[in-house]
């Protein structure tokens, strides 16, 4: 046969074996030392995964740090970063690859320290199944508890109880019994659909890729076996979900909806309902650049075509007329906390669920979980790795399902609104509904939560300066810098102050004092709501600056002296109006007639003579640090 | 691809094309990093499907070191024009002017300026807020705890223990105003997925992975191929014919060719499957140390 011929039947094999494979992802949890890396490692290894080249800087490292007598660390397969290498620990999820003639394995490997809920909780969220290892020294401890709770709340169905480092128990069945009898009598609570238990020796490769023959007791399978058999199946909910992430209209014949089927499947012909909306049409195609499909099933990402023209956008989720999701803009959800600070129920925070992102604030904490317990504590609020019990309300109405019937439906995170970290991770238990007196509008709404609602920090910036200094010109550029960063903004000059709410002031010192009066509360209001307030008002004199700055209050006032020379503004003059106070026909004219009193200790001043308007307003928002 | 059959590969391409989508929708100025490669390839034939019928919404940028194999870069715009999109090169003119190569710099210094910088350039210079690339978990030691959607802060600047926790499918795509996100969507797919993706879906790729005897010169136990005048030979050193063909396609100074007498797709695969060295082996800048990755990538390195 040519070498052509042979390759050509290798491959047909090769692509029937690649096309035969399943995927299955699956979580290893252990605390720290259980030999989780170890049996990572090991099955990387005796699946043959490890090239020659990573063999050898596998040995090459393991020298100088080795604490048993074998050759190879496996350990250091899975540690993945630098430093977490220097200090002997992983910190971090890390997602590791080996596959078999069966299948594809990803395996999530979640290190056992304190940030440990966090990490194995953001493992578990993506895994079918979860390899639980024990140290068969310390049996069924906290420990245990803990990850098989965090596994049974994520959702993970299929537990494969590894009980290891049975070589240091003389590979003892009645301990290993043992061990599976506690198990089992706390977790039958937690809603597993399987629990296989297996005696492993994860550093000496005993039942892990074949039966060991020094425990000959042990009639089941090898734990790699079982990993290729195991069904992943869940019992989730076979209604329809189709997420729209796009709508496509490359031109005006074509109008299609990208998104991915995310519970149960549909077919050409079917009726579909928009969440939102409850708009219905029918399938007209499902579009595919492989060609037209006949239908599409759960996780499938297709572009489907309608037969009516109705309004659906990206976020919208689609379902069949008689399987509606629920639609509330109030839930009840178990929250895993995931950042340093802590959750305060008063925060509002962003919640982004299936594929769009909305506000949501907490409204309830009702109770903490122990999760070495389970116990419920009260709690007012909750800090990283706690797990809580809260009533959320969104801003509008949003469609969900419970997070056990479908969990691409029913998981959610929160985003902090400033740093626009992930914080915390949630899935809905059930809808609240009327009546349950948890509504968004009875929640204090306060500056803070309006102003992370603009992710900013408001403030008043107060120009002050002589009439042509350049104050107006300055703020407009500010603010239009402000407003390119995404920043909620608001300019008090003049313009809108003298012919509106002050139309009734003249110039006589009494008016002035007023009119900076009204501006300072205006301003202040307007900060209140979140705002970055800009104000550009000559206000000349030093007590009525201190004034406004004893309204504004408690939120930020900065005062901006625009110092430029009464030359140079004379100079400009661009309303004629030095000129006209020189001959004396404008009375009280600030720094002709009336004194202009400089601020003593302004927090910017601005030598504004030369420069331009341009690099003053840089120099401001350097001096304000905003983003 | 049937429904029934090929699953695991069905379910990747199904998650690579709804992260592709999401890209499209939660970033202003999208871009895709097209290095030529296998995995760039898989990578464009993604973003291809996620769009149909529709074009991908977002250019494709290539950083040209001025020291690709002259394929590649035929390939790289052969590709563009066939798929009718848009293709930005950028090249680092400092590292240009002063005439930055792998022989006097280096190749880590090389790799700094031409690659690291010029990407950074790029980026800066095209405002992109977010840049795919076609990086995989499986290749190397720090790519494993990478996130899908991986945020860097000002300056480009990775912070591995600082990421965000990423859950289900739920992306968070948010940054703040000077800040970008790198995202991988094939984060998932193997260097055996990748290949048997191409073989099934008759992805085209530059020939340069296919043998054929090419002038190549030996050093230090690699072969190198002479893709043009500008490689210094060293004393004794015969540039000679053989029939070799690349693992991965880079700069052709800094990455050795195997010797192989695989000319077909197929055979590739097959003798792909025997060999015992890992990619990356043939690409000079993980030699130095195993970390250096992780540190290429804190700087900005893809
Ligand atoms: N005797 C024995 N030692 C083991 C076994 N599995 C792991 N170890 C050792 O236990 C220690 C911790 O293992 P490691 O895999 O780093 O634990 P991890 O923290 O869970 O990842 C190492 O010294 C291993 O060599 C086992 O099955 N038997």
């Amino acid at each position: 046969m040519s070498a052509v011929n042979k390759a050509k039947l290798d491959m047909q094999s090769f692509i029937e074996l690649e096309g035969s494979k399943s995927m299955l992802k699956f979580i290893t949890c252990g605390s720290v030392d259980d030999g989780k890396s170890t049996l990572i490692g090991r099955l990387l290894y005796d699946s043959q995964l490890l090239y020659e080249d990573q063999l050898e800087e596998l040995k090459r490292d393991s020298k100088g740090r080795l604490s048993t007598e074998e050759d190879i660390d496996f350990s250091l397969l899975v540690d993945g970063l630098a430093a977490e290498r220097e200090q002997g620990i992983t910190i971090d999820v890390a997602y590791r690859f080996f596959s078999t003639s069966r299948r594809k394995f990803i395996v999530a490997d979640t290190p056992g320290h304190e940030q440990y809920t966090r990490n194995m909780a953001t493992g578990a969220s993506t895994a079918e199944a979860a390899v639980l290892l024990i140290d068969a020294r310390l049996g069924v401890s906290t420990q245990t508890r803990r990850h098989a709770y965090i596994l049974s709340l994520v959702g993970v169905k299929h537990i494969v109880l590894a009980v290891n480092k049975i070589d240091l128990m003389d590979y003892s069945r009645q301990l290993f019994e043992d061990i599976c009898k506690a198990f089992e009598s706390f977790s039958r609570e937690l809603g597993f659909n399987s629990v296989y238990a297996i005696p492993i020796s994860a550093l000496k490769g005993d039942n892990i890729t074949k039966r060991s023959e020094r425990m000959p007791w042990y009639s089941g399978q090898p734990l790699l076996t079982y990993l290729e058999n195991l069904d992943p199946q869940r019992e989730d909910s076979k209604k329809f979900r189709y997420a729209v992430q796009r709508v496509t209209r490359p031109n005006l014949d074509f109008r299609g909806y990208a998104g991915t089927v995310v519970g149960g499947e549909i077919a050409v012909g079917d009726e579909i309902m928009v969440a939102a909306s409850l708009k219905r049409s029918r399938v007209r195609s499902i579009v595919t650049m492989d060609g037209n499909l006949p239908r599409a099933i759960r996780g499938d990402a297709v572009t489907l075509t309608l037969e009516d023209e109705i309004d659906i956008s990206q976020g919208d989720v689609l379902h069949r007329p008689g399987e509606p999701l629920e639609r509330s803009n109030q839930f009840q959800a178990h929250l895993i906390w995931m950042h340093e600070d802590p959750m305060l129920p008063e925060r509002s925070y962003l919640m982004k669920i299936g594929t769009q992102t909305t506000p949501v604030q907490i409204t309830d904490l009702k109770y903490a979980v122990n999760i070495n317990t389970s116990e419920h504590l009260p709690a007012t609020k909750v800090d990283l790795n706690g797990i809580a019990v809260c009533n959320f309300a969104t801003a509008q109405p949003i469609a969900f399902d419970a997070y056990a019937d479908n969990p691409e439906t029913g998981s959610f995170i929160l985003i902090d609104r400033i740093s626009n970290n992930t914080v915390g991770a949630g899935m809905i238990d059930f809808g609240l509904h009327r009546g349950q007196n948890l509504s968004w509008q009875s929640f204090e709404i306060n500056r803070e939560t309006r102003a992370r609602m603009k992710s900013q920090k408001p403030m008043v910036i107060w120009f002050t300066g002589l009439s042509a200094s350049g104050k107006s010109s300055i703020a407009d550029i500010v603010e239009q810098k402000l407003a390119a960063q995404n920043r909620h903004t608001y300019l008090l000059d003049g313009d809108n102050f003298r012919h509106g709410l002050n139309k009734d002031l003249g110039f006589t010192d009494a008016d002035r004092v007023e009119n900076i009066r009204r501006v300072a509360e205006v301003a202040r209001l307007m900060a209140d709501s979140g705002l970055i307030v800009m104000t550009a008002f000559i206000s000349p004199f030093r007590r009525e600056r201190r004034m406004a700055r004893e309204i504004v209050g408690d939120i930020d006032f900065i005062e901006v002296f625009v110092d430029t020379p009464l030359e140079v503004c004379e100079a400009r003059d661009p309303k004629g109006m030095y000129a006209r106070a020189r001959k004396g026909e404008i009375p009280n004219f600030t720094g002709i007639s009336s004194p202009y009193e400089p601020p003593e200790r302004a927090d910017i001043h601005l030598e504004a003579g030369v420069r331009s308007a341009e690099e003053l307003a840089d120099e401001v928002l350097r001096m304000l640090q905003i983003d | 691809m049937s429904p029934a059959s090929h699953v695991h590969l069905q379910r990747l391409e199904a998650e690579s094309i709804r992260i592709l989508r999401q890209v499209a929708t939660d970033f202003e100025r999208p871009v895709l990093l097209y290095s030529v490669g296998k995995d760039s390839s898989v990578l464009l034939h993604l973003a291809m499907k996620a769009f149909y019928p529709a074009k991908p919404p977002f250019p494709l940028l290539h950083v040209d070191t001025t020291w690709k194999f002259k394929e590649m870069i035929a390939f790289r715009d052969d590709t563009a024009k066939r798929l009718g999109l848009e293709l930005i090169v950028h090249t680092n003119p400092e590292g240009l002017a002063a005439n930055t190569n792998p022989f006097t710099h280096g190749s880590s210094r090389y790799t700094d300026i031409m690659k690291t910088e010029a990407l950074r350039q790029a980026l800066d210079a095209g405002k992109y807020d977010a840049a795919i690339g076609g990086a995989r978990r499986d290749e190397e030691k720090s790519r494993a705890k990478e996130r899908i959607f991986s945020h860097r802060a000002k300056g480009h600047v990775w912070d591995p223990k600082n990421q965000r926790p990423e859950l289900w499918s739920l992306y968070n795509t948010r940054i703040n105003p000077g800040e970008s996100m790198r995202v991988f969507p094939l984060s998932n797919w193997t260097e055996t997925d990748i290949w048997a993706y191409i073989y099934m879906q008759d992805i085209p790729m530059p020939d340069l992975y296919l043998a054929a005897e090419r002038p190549v010169v030996e050093r230090d136990g690699a072969l190198f191929m002479l893709d043009d005048e500008r490689f210094p030979l060293q004393e004794g050193e015969q540039p000679q014919m053989r029939s070799v063909r690349f693992r991965t396609l880079g700069c052709y100074p800094l990455t050795a060719a195997i010797e192989s007498s695989a000319s077909t797709l197929a055979e590739v695969i097959i003798e792909m499957r025997s060999t015992r060295s890992s990619e990356r082996a043939g690409r000079l800048i993980d030699k130095d140390q195993s970390a250096s990755m992780e540190k290429k990538k804190k700087e900005g390195y893809f």
